[in-house]
Order: C-alpha cells, then structure tokens, then sequence
C-alpha cells in the first residue's frame, strides 16, 4: 500500500535515517551552524572540520526532524568529506536543483546516492526538510552560524 | 438544513446524510477517499454556506451601512442578521457584545490592545496556561513588553487538564487583572471548566477571557452561564468561511474600550481636529468588514443550529471512545495527554516515525492530518517533544474513517519498523 512512496522513502533513504553513520557531537570543530524550519520546529547542527589543505575531514550533525531530513543530513556529510568549500558549493546548488527538479542528472556521477534524493521533487511540503541540513552546512562555511528553511522552497 | 436530516430525532446525527451536504467529501487525494482528519485547523463547508455566499453575490451584495440604495439595506440586513445569529448561539445579552473580527487571532488582538493599554496598569498580571495556542500567547507577551504587564502561565496536569489549584494560587495576591485561557486545547483536546474559572477569576477581581476556537464547533456555549467576560472564536473552524472571527464582551467592558483600529464605519463624526466614536459594536469595526464571509457564518450557525448540540455532542463523544480504542491497541504509538473531558483531537507520536513522515505516508492514503508544533511550541517543550502528528474531527466523521487511521497507522509502523 506504500508502493508509491517508494520514491520518496528509497531504500537507501530509509537506511540512512534509521541507522546514519555521521549523527554525533565533535568535540571541537572548525564551523558550525545550526538549521532552524521555523514551520514545523525541525532543527539540525552541522559541525564541520579542515584538513591542512581546507578540504572537509570531518563532518557531523545532530538533528531532530523527520526521516526524510536525517537521511539526507547523513548523506551529505558523506557526500562532502574531502571537498573544499568552493566544491560544496556546487555541489549544494546541485542538490538544490536535484530535490526541486527530481531530475538525477543533477547528481554527480561519483556521488550516485544521492539520486535517492530526487522523490522529494514530489512532495513540495518535503523539500524544505531535504535542503535544511545543506542550508546548514553552507552557513557554517560561510562564516555563519544560523540558517533557516525561510525561503528555500518557492 | 439538508432534508434528510428532519426526520431525526435530536439525539441521532445522520452523519451520511450530514457527508452529503459537504460537496468535497467526495472528493479522492491520491486516488483514494479523502479522509479529512484535520478539523480542528479548519472544517470543511457544507453546501449551504457555499450556496448562501454565492447567492448573495448574485442576487443581493452592496456595501454596509452607507447606502441608502435598496441593495445596500439589503446587505446591511444581512451582514447584521449573522450578528444576531451570534449573540443567540453564545446566547450573549445584546447584539451589540457581538464584534466581528478577522478571526480569533484578531480578536484576542483587540482585547490585549484596547482593554490591555487602557485597563491593564504596568505590575499587574494577566495569566494565560500553558496549553495556549500562539494567538493566546504573543499578543500578551506584545503586551507585556510594551506595557510592563506580567504574564503568568498557569500549569496542565500531566495528564493534560488545566491545573485548577495552581491558577488558584496565581491569583492570591489580587494582581491578576485577567485570566485568557483556552476553552479547549488544540492539541490535547482537554475543555477547560470554564464557569469554574470564571468564578475564580472574578472572586480575585480579575476579568477572564475564553480562546473559544475549538470549543465553538463541539459543544454549546452559554457565555452568560459561564460568566466570561470576553469570549472569542473564529468562522472557519466552524464550518463557515475564513476572514471572520467573533468577539463577545460584556457590554460594559465596549462602552469603556477605545477602539482597536481607526478608519471609516467606526466613527460618529470626523474633523480634521477631532473624531467621535460610533457606538458599540460598530467602534470596533473599522472599514468595510466581511460581508460575505458574515452571510456564510450565519448560514453555518444555522446548519449547526439545525443539526443540534445534543446530536452533535453525542457524535463526537463517540468518535472520541472509538479513536481511543483503536489507538490505545496500536503498539508504540503514543496518544498526548489523557484529560478528564476530551473534544474531537487526538495528538501522538510514534516510536521510529517522525510527524511529518506519518503525515506523508498518511497523506498517500487519503488520510489529511496536520504534523508539527500545531502553534502551540511551549506546550511540545512542556512535554518534551518536538511534534505529534494530530487527527481532529467533525461533524462529517465517521468510525468507518477513524477504523481506516488506525490501519493504515498500524501499517506504518511496520515500513518504518
């Protein structure tokens, strides 16, 4: 009876909510920023660490949100770990164009799981929960500390 | 009223002749029956308010209290006919205690401003609980900062019901000036005792005010049983349209009230130096109001009217044992709260599922319930959670619909397993 959800809760999705690999609390870290979705009260810190050359060598979140938010907060630390800010944001304005548009052509071919994400195009009340976690973590490299979902959906 | 309904007695509520007369029932959501499980945000219109609204706007629109044309008399008739239809519902003591407002948010607006800055001084306290909505919290804490009030939050039970004692105790020292609390929760369901707080509040000299958005739609209100001194809801949530909201106050409370907003119908007279009042209601009603929207509230009032509180009491009281069952029986779900009188409203959480995702996969089914916060942050930090998901119902519910909650809730438990 779920048959048609199956786009937007994909197997790989569902994996990373209930079991994520980078859900923790670093005990000191380079830049942080907490995302706030005012709307419905999901929040999610990302906390970030620099390698020598500035590229990503550590990033953790803790979050209370849905599954939909965990799972891509966890997908993204993945995602980012070895690239340079200048890197994570293309690769942000990417995943943007993923969750919005649903078309995985906007998936780097060396990141194919993050294709899971492009179901979320069909549920607009959803997209802002996928995006939080990046709004986060552009905040924090950008020097910030606070994103909110305000604006990230039309 | 739909004809089906006459043969009733008042007790029995036809609740699939009452589905009849709400045209989007039929509707379907993903290809499947829409069932509308979020009332309590906003009820759905059954056809006699669709049809009241349009036949006015072709027949008999105009605006208010200015022509003197014969479509305008007509109008103005209309537009103070659903004031009349107010003051009998909540059986005030004149029409004129009667104010039309946007909607209750509005309306609790109006108290904190022109009886707040007028016949609040700075040090004395107004208390509100801690199952308020948001419109029952920011217009006092907007009081409080520019003013210099106190806000008292008087406590819940853990099982959800206000804490009488403890609003007791908050009134000891004779600062209260005003009591503004919920007269049923929108996220617990609990109904206040609210002839029981009045009476507190007015041996401790403090006026009381009752959120009455929810309450409104379930159960008759008598404010003059009650003794409130301010009783405020809005139309949408009773079946009627948005953009309309009630007031009730005393009369002696108008009269002494400056108005809210300024501007024209609110005024006796204007000069360039000086403006005179119009009198009550019509002080508090600056520009041209919701004419439609007070033709299509009148004719909710007259379906709900029709239907009778007696039916409509007895329906919900088993919807709500129904819900109560089957939910209890669902293994790591949890129903919020537990209060000695509950309306139409069940919140829960479930174990491995976050709001949001049960309201998607609930949503998939046909199933509309709201997740979230329900504009009431405070009480999820009360209870130590982030959100429920929440299902309210109607007069237009049925078992049949509740059975199909818990089945599919049962279901998304095990994807989520």
């Amino acid at each position: 009876m779920f048959d048609d959800l199956a786009s937007l809760y994909q197997d790989i999705v569902l994996r990373h909510s209930r079991t994520p690999t980078h859900r923790r609390t670093l005990h000191s870290c380079n830049a942080q920023a907490q995302g706030d979705n005012p709307l419905c009260g999901d929040r999610v810190d990302v906390q970030v660490n620099f390698a020598a050359d500035n590229s990503i060598a550590e990033c953790a979140f803790t979050a209370k949100g849905c599954a939909i938010s965990i799972a891509s907060a966890d997908m993204m630390a993945d995602a980012v770990l070895g690239l340079h800010p200048d890197q994570v944001h293309t690769l942000h304005k990417n995943v943007l164009a993923l969750v919005r548009t649903g078309d995985t052509i906007h998936a780097p071919e060396n990141l194919p799981e993050l294709r899971a994400l492009s179901g979320v195009s069909e549920y607009k009340s959803r997209i802002k929960c996928a995006i939080l976690p990046w709004a986060a973590l552009i905040a924090a490299l950008d020097g910030g500390s606070h994103a909110t979902s305000e604006g990230l959906t039309p | 009223m739909s004809a089906a309904l006459s043969h009733l007695t008042p007790t029995q509520l036809d609740v699939m002749a009452i589905r009849a007369d709400f045209p989007i029932l039929s509707q379907r959501v993903h290809n499947k029956p829409l069932v509308f499980l979020d009332s309590a945000a906003s009820t759905q219109k059954p056809r006699a308010v669709i049809t009241a609204m349009s036949h006015a706007m072709e027949t008999q629109y105009a605006n208010v209290h200015r022509g003197v044309h014969w479509m305008s008399e007509r109008t103005t008739e209309a537009y103070e006919a659903c004031r009349d239809a107010v003051a009998h519902l909540l059986n005030a003591g004149a029409r004129e205690e009667i104010v039309f407002t946007r909607n209750t948010t509005e309306a609790i607006n109006l108290v904190a401003h022109s009886f707040g800055r007028t016949m609040l001084k700075p040090g004395d306290a107004v208390v509100i609980s801690a199952m308020e909505h948001h419109s029952n919290i920011v217009p006092w804490q907007m009081l409080r900062d520019a003013h210099g009030i106190d806000l008292r939050i008087a406590p819940i039970t853990d099982a959800g019901d206000l804490d009488l004692i403890a609003l007791a105790n908050m009134l000891d020292d004779g600062k209260v000036k005003l009591v503004s609390i919920t007269h049923m929760s929108n996220v617990l369901g609990s109904y206040t005792p609210a002839a029981k707080i009045a009476a507190l509040a007015h041996q401790a000299g403090a006026r009381v005010l009752f959120d009455g958005s929810q309450a409104i739609v379930h159960r008759p209100v008598d404010v003059r049983a009650i003794d409130a001194d301010f009783y405020v809801f809005t139309g949408h949530k009773l079946y009627g349209p948005t953009g309309i909201g009630v007031l009730y106050a005393k009369r002696e409370l108008l009269e002494a009230m400056p108005p809210f907003l300024g501007g024209g119908d609110m005024i006796s007279s204007v000069t360039f130096e000086k403006s005179t009042w119009a009198r009550v209601p019509h002080k508090f009603e600056a520009g041209t109001p919701a004419i439609l929207e007070a033709i299509g509230l009148h004719a909710a009032i007259n379906y709900v009217q029709a239907i009778g509180w007696t039916a409509i009491t007895a329906h919900e009281n088993a919807l709500v044992a129904h819900a109560s069952t089957r939910l209890a029986t669902i293994d790591g779900l949890h129903v919020i709260g537990n209060p000695a009188d509950r309306g139409g409203v069940f919140s829960f959480t479930m174990d491995g599922a976050h709001s949001h995702d049960i309201a998607t996969l609930l949503d998939r089914n046909g199933i509309a319930v709201r997740a979230g916060h329900h504009c009431a942050e405070p009480l999820m930090h009360l209870l130590g959670i982030d959100s429920t998901a929440r299902a309210s119902f109607a007069l237009y519910t049925t078992h049949d619909e509740i059975d199909v909650l818990a089945d599919t809730l049962i279901r998304i438990k095990e994807f989520f397993a």
